[in-house]
């Protein structure tokens, strides 16, 4: 039996718009919220998902963020129309990062982005190719397996 | 210890209006904002010498009632106005984070 499905949805996220960052995992923080799920499994996804909207502002022309919330978890799919990642494994290598000079200036581009994704979430996946853009798909079980 | 008293003892410049006047006890201090979203507590002080309008969006998110920009740094309005409508106080002062954080730790952490 399919799981109940509780909230379901998308954001757009458009490249180089620094000054609406995290204005998607904010909408998608007050929604979960609304829904009653514990702080932490708030806290954590919203985590995940500001880092992965930094990465589709900082280094893509555009992305789309889509959630699916059912009873058993939170589903987070962003995907870009990026460059793509040359090397996923020195990607998530902590401290690695390609961000350009005024990025880190900022305190971006630290190479914690993709890391912080993966900690946060209970199962991460990325597909990536160069030239084909990525996607990361985050899912937080928002119930004790 | 209450924000409004640390304002006071510790001459800090208000950006932004009156904040909601919140019980801190904890402080983080960073310049990176993964590093931030990733190890600073729930409702903590954040000492920062970052003066962009991210740092809101960080803050908000972690429930982060005040942020602290040391070095007489200052933000600029659309940093200002997306503190007062999310609520974080922005505040500012000519010490360093090392002297800001230093006399926090004192009070906080060890009741002086």
């Amino acid at each position: 039996m399919a799981d109940r499905k509780i909230a379901e949805g998308s954001f757009h996220i458009v490249g180089g718009d620094f000054s609406n960052a995290g204005e998607a995992s904010t909408q998608l923080k007050k929604i979960l919220q609304c829904h009653n799920i514990s702080d932490d499994i708030v806290r954590r996804a919203s985590i995940a998902t500001f880092e992965a909207e930094m990465n589709v502002i900082i280094y893509t022309p555009a992305g789309m963020l889509i959630y699916e919330v059912d009873d058993e978890a939170i589903k987070v799919t962003v995907r870009d129309m990026g460059p793509g990642i040359e090397d996923i494994e020195l990607a998530m290598q902590e401290g690695y990062s390609t961000a350009p000079e005024w990025v880190r200036e900022m305190g971006w581009g630290a190479g914690m982005g993709l890391p912080n994704m993966k900690k946060n979430s209970d199962v991460f996946r990325i597909d990536s190719a160069p030239g084909e853009g990525t996607t990361v798909e985050m899912i937080i079980y928002t119930k004790e397996r | 210890m209450k924000l409004a008293d640390i304002i006071r003892d510790f001459s800090l410049h208000p950006f932004t209006s009156c904040p909601e006047d919140r019980d801190i006890r904890d402080v983080y201090v960073s310049d990176l904002l993964s590093d931030v979203m990733a190890h600073a507590r729930e409702n903590s002080l954040w000492i920062t010498l970052q003066t962009h309008l991210n740092i809101i969006a960080v803050a908000a998110m972690k429930n982060m009632p005040a942020i602290v920009i040391v070095n007489g740094r200052k933000p600029d309005g659309e940093t200002r106005q997306r503190a007062e409508s999310e609520g974080v106080a922005l505040l500012g002062t000519e010490a360093t984070a090392y002297e800001v954080a230093g006399r926090l730790y004192t009070v906080l952490h060890r009741g002086g």
